[in-house]
């Protein structure tokens, strides 16, 4: 996992601020548009984005309805199948058939069924850990950058400290310093390795823009500390924000599964990507379809989340260098 | 340059002091038995546990504990590694050539493969093979690295055995002073998987990088004057377009530690990843915090360098 959140951000581009000015009242007959309806029309012109949206809208409705898969193929997730259809006769896992799919793993589960419940696990904890990831981020980065000085400077500090441990190894760290490990850890986890990199960003912004004009008029006008960060600066700097998320979405994704792989992610029985490749790593020679669905549905979903980033930074951003193309 | 030098030493300097009070307070809190339990890992005797608690000065106050931990940190002692019954750094010193085999092969690999492919296609942009070029560097990014690494190993190394060809071992490590054959041979699987997911960042970045420089002003001087546009790609756009890709390279050296776990796990490399996550399954906390301090140390030392190459490479960045 070489790809950390630094890379994800360092791709978005800096300067997707800019058209983040709200626009002013026009005349009755031209309808005013904010810079994100904009960019959301823009966003709904690009072919590629809106496939990947598409694609992951899929999966988002096959982990919801995880139980309808299961209840089709009459395969509860964590059933043990024994019969010579499901584990072969030396006791290993079964090809794809049409009683299963996409095959069974060396237990005689059913892998289909077990990777439409791994989804749910990796869409909740990416979701979850990159809004986490966001919401430190932005606040750490709102303050430090607006207030400066000895806060500034010790925030500024604790991210250079978090930065310079390797992602994937203050996350395994954290882990074993925990001990219990469920979904809401991994999330925190997540989070945690995380959020420095979105909030040295954020901070570079709002010092750029603490002393601009809107600013000095909101404290002139008696406007409190919390009210300029929060109601002046922080919608000038949530363009960028959205930007950032649908980056490290694919990010949070892949370290989720990176832990479930590495052993430090949710615990077994609970159906997750990660878990089946680790586990399929002593079988795929003889059982390709144990890696190849899991492998698939992971890449799919990060591909999917990667074009559709990139159409959100360029449609917030359109001077910005596409990745496919045109 | 002097001044700047000293500055930014003495900040990696702070950062480093702030890692081991992290490091410190992350895996030294809670009760003096408790820890000295924890830290002498799963399955330890109360013996062990003992001789952890003493040898950590558990007994005695924190800040006095703190400054034992610095005090042998200074003098190259990482502490000891209690379930195993040695000192951290003699697991670490056998472990760090694998690491450092396998990032500085993969690096050199990723560099010139993200360079040479991004540079092509903003030369070419919109055509056949930039549109080729970008959409693998995509797949690239997207693809997990122990996806990519399995894929690899099934079709190159199970495949070919089945057809009878037994060119790329799977696992395992061979010292480069036993065999420098053997030892290439042993990394080449890795350094690939490593080298083509980082590899997609650079086609990116040095595209992009590229496309801009090759708008300036100077570069229209050049072939102005009539240079051959081998020698304006080359010698010109080049060697300004590069600044931003070398500064990402410097910190993704350092920080590959972050991908070598993985890599090593796929492919049982003992290096510094590996034993980091072997160290998770015994609870083998003592190996974590070496592993963890000495990749801060080197990603604190890169950012400096890349501080300083920046402006080696760059005339116009004045450092103050």
């Amino acid at each position: 996992m070489t790809q950390g959140v630094g890379d994800a951000l360092s791709l978005a581009g800096t300067d997707v601020l800019d058209q983040a000015t709200p626009a002013p009242p026009g005349p009755k007959a031209i309808r005013g548009r904010s810079p994100l309806s904009l960019a959301f029309d823009r966003l709904k012109r690009d072919r590629g984005a809106m496939l990947s949206l598409g694609i992951i809208i899929l999966i988002a409705l096959f982990a919801v309805f995880a139980p309808v898969v299961a209840h089709i193929t009459g395969h509860p997730p964590n059933k043990q199948y024994r019969g010579l259809d499901a584990l072969s006769a030396l006791g290993q896992a079964h090809a794809p058939s049409s009683k299963f799919w996409f095959g069974t793993d060396d237990s005689g589960r059913d892998i289909l069924v077990r990777i439409a419940y791994g989804a749910r696990v990796s869409l909740t904890v990416g979701i979850g850990a990159t809004l986490l990831t966001i919401v430190i981020g932005l606040i750490v980065g709102l303050i430090a950058g607006y207030y400066g000085g000895l806060v500034d400077g010790v925030l500024a500090r604790i991210i250079d400290v978090v930065l310079s441990v390797p992602y994937l190894l203050f996350a395994i760290a954290l882990v074993t310093v925990l001990g219990q490990i469920n979904m809401w850890v991994v999330m925190v986890v997540i989070a945690f390795s995380g959020w420095a990199s979105v909030a040295r960003i954020i901070r570079g912004q709002v010092i750029s823009m603490r002393e601009r004009e809107f600013v000095e008029a909101a404290r002139s006008l008696g406007a409190s500390n919390m009210r300029i960060i929060f109601i002046d600066i922080l919608p000038n700097v949530i363009a960028p924000a959205i930007v950032f998320s649908t980056l490290l979405l694919p990010v949070s994704i892949v370290s989720e599964a990176a832990l479930s792989y590495l052993g430090v992610g949710i615990p077994p029985p609970t159906a997750d990507w990660g878990q089946m490749i680790a586990a399929a790593q002593n079988q795929y020679q003889i059982a390709w379809w144990y890696l190849f669905f899991p492998g698939l549905a992971l890449l799919i979903t990060t591909l999917a989340f990667n074009i559709l980033g990139d159409g959100v930074r360029d449609a917030f951003d359109p001077r910005s260098d596409r990745i496919f193309a045109k | 340059m002097l001044r700047f030098l000293v500055r930014r030493i003495a900040q990696g300097i702070l950062v480093l002091v702030l890692v081991t009070i992290a490091v410190y307070a992350l895996f030294f809190a809670g009760s003096p038995r408790d820890i000295a339990r924890r830290i002498a890992g799963r399955q330890a005797t109360p013996e062990v546990v003992d001789r952890a608690y003493h040898r950590l000065g558990l007994d005695q106050p924190f800040y006095a504990q703190y400054r034992h931990f610095v005090w042998r940190l200074l003098h190259g002692d990482l502490g000891f590694d209690f379930y195993n019954g040695q000192p951290v750094t003699t697991v670490l010193k056998q472990a760090a050539p694998v690491t450092l085999s396998l990032a500085v092969g993969a690096a050199i690999l990723w560099f010139i493969l993200g360079v040479s492919t991004g540079v092509y296609s903003s030369v070419r942009p919109r055509s056949f093979i930039d549109r080729a070029f970008t959409a693998s560097a995509l797949f690239f990014y997207s693809i997990p690295v122990f996806v990519l690494g399995l894929t690899l190993i099934y079709f190159l190394f199970f495949r070919l055995t089945k057809a009878g060809h037994r060119w790329f071992p799977a696992s395992g490590y061979v010292g480069l002073t036993t065999s420098v054959s053997q030892w290439a041979l042993h990394l080449i699987l890795p350094w690939l998987t490593l080298a083509l997911i980082s590899a997609a960042a650079y086609t990116r970045l040095s595209r992009s990088s590229m496309l801009e420089v090759l708008g300036e002003d100077y570069v229209r001087t050049a072939r102005a004057k009539g240079l051959s546009e081998k020698r304006v790609i080359l010698r010109h756009a080049l060697r300004s377009a590069l600044t931003p890709v070398v500064t990402q390279f410097g910190i993704d050296a350092a920080s590959v530690i972050g991908g070598a776990i993985l890599t090593e796990t796929v492919f049982g490399l003992p290096g510094l990843g590996w034993e980091s996550v072997h160290a998770i399954g015994n609870q083998n906390l003592p190996i974590i915090i070496g592993v963890v301090l000495i990749s801060a140390t080197a990603i604190v030392v890169a950012n400096i360098l890349v501080d300083m190459l920046y402006a080696v490479l760059d005339p116009r960045v004045r450092l103050s």
